[in-house]
């Protein structure tokens, strides 16, 4: 059958123009991260500068701390999705699979977490990490991010887990397994998707915090990058230049992240498991 | 392979019971069916046996062990489910191997079991393919030959057919019916298909309401159902029941009509009773005996001719291969031969 040729050209005329709105600021930060700093306010509002330079990338890597926050962020967010990721697979699939005394309860606490307003918990949490020496520290954050981060986590992972038909573990089990190779051997690699996505959506949240990492954290030795971004605003003046700069880099390794993980988000692993 | 012995066997969650006390002797490659409605507790039970429930009171025994604490990975039976549940990450070869791998067989002696048992099925060329690159029929076999890849004690079937489209159903029935005379198995298969029921089975429970209703060959709950609802379940288009009062020998239907027994039932005159044929036993007559049944619906099947009758007021069926009954009018005469007559009581019991 022959389709009309219009309604295609809409479709991708519509998500053109949405796909054009959102990356419009990512093509922004990219101008102006290349435009020489005398062009910046003398040329007035041009889409594209009319000489580019490397000049800012090149100062930010050589004269600024941007490498240490990179690193810094790098190792918080990683540390944060994986080990939110591992506790919510395990909570997930206990609240998927398994009935219990106050599970109800304890779903209820963890929506409860999710309904504060995070800025009124800085005082407290730093009150309690202050004495235990972990303000200031990676560790502290990592902590802090992952108690934030795992009650969603673990309801995300447990909506995967549902997912998966229970008969798939019963046929495991009958075919010889215990309970724990089951999970690890049938129902882990079936989640793949949904491990990929929490990993993604955790690590996301963490490389781009910036309230507890204001808070928490003082000087540039334990600053992750969103912290790091404002050292170059100062007194007096804000260097654009260099700030989108350290902006367009630090795009890079969550764009790499999905990029690698985007293989397991669309596909639908479990096809062809059950009659469907 | 192995009997299997089921004893007082119940089970509850909380306050709700939902099998009160099953007894159960399976023989050593016996192939038992369990037939029943939606929820009447076949296939908890089935569940029961494969361990993938709790037994809350009772014993079940495999090859006379007492298996009521033992993990399903220890019991050494396997499962057909209705979902076949296949592991979707793995290919063919994989799925049926998978049982052999855990146990940690030799490498050589999975290939050749799996090979084995592809062949029987067909599957050959299929060993290498995803499940999602099969058809729903494949996907059944698939889910088949994992189970007959090792031998185990028993065979689980649970209600496996039922996602199948009609043709395809009854060719697997026929190829189940004949694995199971190649390998003897002993098998426990759930259905609420009462033909599949008929067609595969050695002995048929029959269960109702979380009790056995009856067990026997497939003929004798044809022939001679316990009770009203194994009388109703077996057999289609189901049996025709009329209310009626016992008369000395005979019978009195609602509209006074005489209808005589073949033998004579311990009964006191007057006591009411429950009048069963089924309508593949009506005799339509059409001499002018019989008594008058108003058509109101024709059914032809091809085979025969279903006729849909109101008797005194009360729906009645007629299942004739006499394609006359195409033709028959606004009524027909009907008459009820005495050796296919079913008595039962008010306590719903057989009587004769």
């Amino acid at each position: 059958m022959k389709r009309s040729v219009l309604p295609t050209i809409a479709h991708r005329l519509a998500i053109l123009c949405y796909i054009a709105f959102a990356l419009f600021p990512l093509f922004w930060l990219l101008k102006v991260s290349v435009t020489p700093n005398d062009l910046l306010y003398s040329e007035g509002v041009r889409l594209w500068p009319s000489r580019t330079t490397w000049d800012h990338y090149a100062f930010v890597l050589q004269h600024s701390a941007f490498p240490t926050f990179f690193k810094n962020s790098v190792i918080v967010a990683a540390s944060t999705a994986v080990v939110v990721t591992i506790c919510a697979s395990l909570s997930g699939y206990a609240l998927s699979r398994f009935s219990f005394r106050a599970k109800y309860l304890i779903v209820a606490l963890m929506l409860l977490t999710q309904m504060f307003p995070l800025v009124m918990l800085v005082a407290p949490i730093f009150k309690i990490l202050s004495p235990l020496g972990l303000t200031n520290s990676l560790t502290g954050l990592v902590i802090v991010y992952t108690a934030f981060n795992v009650p969603f986590a673990t309801f995300l992972m447990q909506s995967f887990f549902d997912g998966i038909p229970k008969d798939l573990e019963e046929a495991a089990m009958i075919d010889g397994a215990t309970k724990f190779i089951a999970f690890r051997q049938i129902i882990l690699p079936l989640t793949l998707p949904g491990i990929a996505a929490t990993l993604g959506f955790v690590f996301t949240a963490a490389w781009s915090e910036l309230l507890f990492a204001l808070m928490l954290i003082n000087g540039n030795s334990a600053a992750t990058f969103p912290v790091g971004l404002l050292t170059f605003v100062s007194k007096f003046s804000v260097d654009f230049g260099q700030m989108m700069a350290a902006g367009v880099m630090a795009l890079i390794p969550a764009a790499l992240f999905f990029l690698l993980i985007q293989r397991y988000l669309v596909q639908g692993l479990t096809a062809g498991a059950v009659k469907g | 392979m192995a009997s299997i012995q089921i004893e007082k066997l119940e089970k509850s969650y909380g306050h709700v019971s939902v099998l009160h006390g099953v007894d159960l002797d399976i023989a050593d490659g016996e192939f038992i069916v369990l037939v029943g409605p939606s929820g009447c507790g076949k296939s908890t039970l089935l569940r029961m046996i494969a361990g993938l429930e709790d037994v809350s009171s009772g014993e079940i025994r495999i090859a006379g062990n007492r298996v009521n604490d033992l993990h399903p990975k220890d019991r050494d039976i396997a499962m057909v489910f209705q979902s076949y549940a296949l592991y979707p990450h793995m290919t063919v070869a994989q799925n049926m191997s998978y049982s052999l791998r855990l146990r940690n067989i030799a490498k050589d002696t999975i290939g050749s079991a799996v090979a084995a048992a592809a062949s029987k099925l067909g599957l050959d060329p299929l060993l290498e393919r995803r499940p999602k690159a099969l058809s729903g029929g494949q996907r059944q076999r698939v889910a088949m030959g994992r189970a007959i890849v090792r031998q185990p004690k028993a065979f689980l079937f649970d209600e496996p057919l039922s996602n199948l489209d009609a043709r395809l159903r009854e060719q697997m029935r026929a190829e189940i019916k004949k694995m199971h005379g190649d390998l003897k198995a002993t098998s426990i298969y759930v259905t609420h298909d009462q033909i599949e029921a008929m067609t595969l089975a050695d002995r048929i429970v029959a269960m109702h309401g979380g009790v056995v209703q009856q067990i026997g060959s497939p003929l004798e709950l044809y022939d001679r159902p316990a009770n009203l609802f194994v009388a109703g379940f077996i057999g289609s288009p189901g049996m025709n029941f009329l209310a009626a009062t016992y008369a000395g020998g005979s019978v009195r239907l609602a509209d006074g009509t005489l209808v005589a027994l073949e033998t004579v039932p311990a009964l006191a005159d007057g006591e009411s009773v429950t009048l069963g044929i089924r309508p593949e036993h009506v005799v339509i007559a059409n001499d002018g005996s019989g008594m008058r049944a108003a058509v109101e619906l024709v059914e032809p099947t091809g085979f025969g001719i279903i006729l849909h009758l109101s008797l005194h007021g009360l729906p009645f069926k007629i299942f004739t291969l006499d394609r006359e009954a195409l033709n028959s009018g606004k009524e027909i005469g009907v008459r009820f031969p005495a050796q296919y007559l079913h008595l039962f009581g008010t306590d719903e019991q057989r009587i004769a």
